[in-house]
């Protein structure tokens, strides 16, 4: 049985609320028997650290990727996963982790393609739950094998192929990179590895709305007001519009297409995951240097 | 020693991390992360003196010594919250640190993929090790020169 949404008053404005769980929710609902809490992180360690009590760990390089092809695990490998942490149809999965949710947001985004049907993230992630000098362990959580079906992945409605970015063009893009990736001054993130793209610059069209500008400093998301004076104030995005948001490797566009998807409620917003590492290495792609859109 | 062959300080905990089950490699490289030495004051105040590492997933600075004997002393700085980084730190101190300086240039540069890792942490973590050691025979090789 699905648990109890927060009904937390920040979470109200949003239009659906019952996508964020605040720390003090979870910290009352932990040992719900229908809930999970899974944490994704960038460092692959950093969960065997300590990690929120009884939560399981799940590695966006390590499980949540194909380990040949560069996409997804299928059907059949996502039901296997999802049965060895312990995650049924009907678990409630929350979901946190370092970096203000980036990789949370992201897992949360795959585990949608396979239509899961209560994901909730944990507003400010780790690092709130921190901060608060809330409990951590370093046990390995308990659980049983849960049974999950076999559901194959649908790519149709919040993910975005480089073909359909093509024909895209013109729409509303989003670029969620840092401003120098964006100009194409750099190739890679700030203080970040060069992960491999041969052009600098961003798609023709994409306006520059870094991901950080949705996350105030304790990793939680802005308001409401907030997000809708950046998105369609400054970036201005008409309800109806259909958008695509892309990084580097998909994982920060995740955090955007959260914010404009479920906080926002934009029906039709999808991550392009090939991102720049695809599109900066294609070949006659076409590319806008510079400041401008 | 050879070119091909590993250090015994190096294959001793190569052998150690492919010697256990999965999960006790991530313990291993968690004790390797908890062990690395605080950085000396000589260093600590003067953060100038590190050479950042930027092959890394998270910041990563380090600095390295050749004594009058030849003799290689490396130094780390990454932060607590990344402990994979700090984990592959750890393992250069404790395999290298000491070494002559010739010992250090032959590691092999793909000793990183030796630890049975690749599957758990990923390939692309893994690079910031090889960086790291990279950058270290090249400080090394620029102190003898």
């Amino acid at each position: 049985m699905a648990l109890p949404y927060d009904s937390a008053a920040k979470f109200r404005e949003y239009a659906r609320p019952e996508m964020l769980v605040t720390t003090d929710w979870l910290a009352e609902h932990l040992h719900d028997q229908d809930l999970v809490v899974a944490e994704s992180d960038e460092d692959v360690l950093l969960y065997e650290t300590g990690h929120i009590p009884g939560a399981v760990k799940l590695d966006w390089h390590t499980e949540l990727n194909d380990p040949v092809t560069r996409d997804y695990v299928d059907g059949a490998g996502f039901a296997r996963l999802m049965s060895k942490k312990g995650i049924s149809r009907d678990t409630t999965l929350v979901l946190y982790g370092d970096r203000n949710n980036w990789w949370a947001a992201y897992a949360l985004w795959v585990c949608t393609l396979f239509g899961h049907p209560d994901l909730r993230l944990l507003d400010g992630g780790r690092a709130k739950w921190i901060t608060e000098g809330r409990e951590l362990s370093t046990d390995a959580p308990k659980r049983d094998p849960a049974v999950y079906p076999v559901i194959e992945r649908d790519d149709s409605t919040a993910r975005a192929f480089r073909a359909q970015v093509e024909a895209h063009l013109g729409q509303p893009l989003i670029d969620v990179r840092s401003p120098g990736e964006y100009t194409g001054e750099l190739l890679h993130m700030p203080d970040y590895p060069q992960e491999g793209a041969l052009r600098g610059g961003h798609i023709p069209g994409a306006r520059s709305v870094p991901w950080s500008r949705a996350a105030a400093e304790d990793a939680t998301f802005r308001t409401r007001t907030e997000l809708e004076a950046i998105y369609a104030g400054e970036a201005g995005l008409a309800p109806d519009d259909d958008v695509v948001v892309y990084c580097r490797i998909g994982e920060r566009s995740s955090h955007t297409w959260f914010v404009l998807h479920h906080l926002l409620g934009y029906p039709h917003v999808r991550n392009y995951d090939g991102s720049w590492t695809e599109w900066g290495n294609s070949v006659r792609l076409p590319i806008r240097r510079g400041e401008n859109p | 020693m050879t070119a091909d062959t590993l250090h015994p300080r190096l294959q001793e905990i190569a052998d150690d991390f492919v010697g256990v089950p999965d999960q006790d490699r991530l313990q291993l490289l968690l004790e390797f992360a908890q062990d690395l030495p605080p950085l000396p004051a000589r260093y600590a105040e003067h953060r100038d003196l590190l050479e950042p590492v930027p092959e890394c997933q998270t910041p990563l600075f380090l600095a390295v010594e050749v004594d009058e004997d030849g003799r290689v002393h490396l130094f780390f700085e990454a932060p607590q919250e990344s402990p994979t980084t700090r984990g592959f730190a750890g393992i250069l101190h404790a395999g290298l640190d000491g070494l002559d300086a010739a010992e250090v240039l032959l590691t092999p540069g793909e000793f990183s993929s030796q630890l049975g890792l690749q599957d758990l942490v990923s390939p692309l973590r893994l690079r910031g090790m090889a960086a790291m050691l990279a950058r270290i025979k090249r400080q090394v090789r620029d102190s003898a020169a």
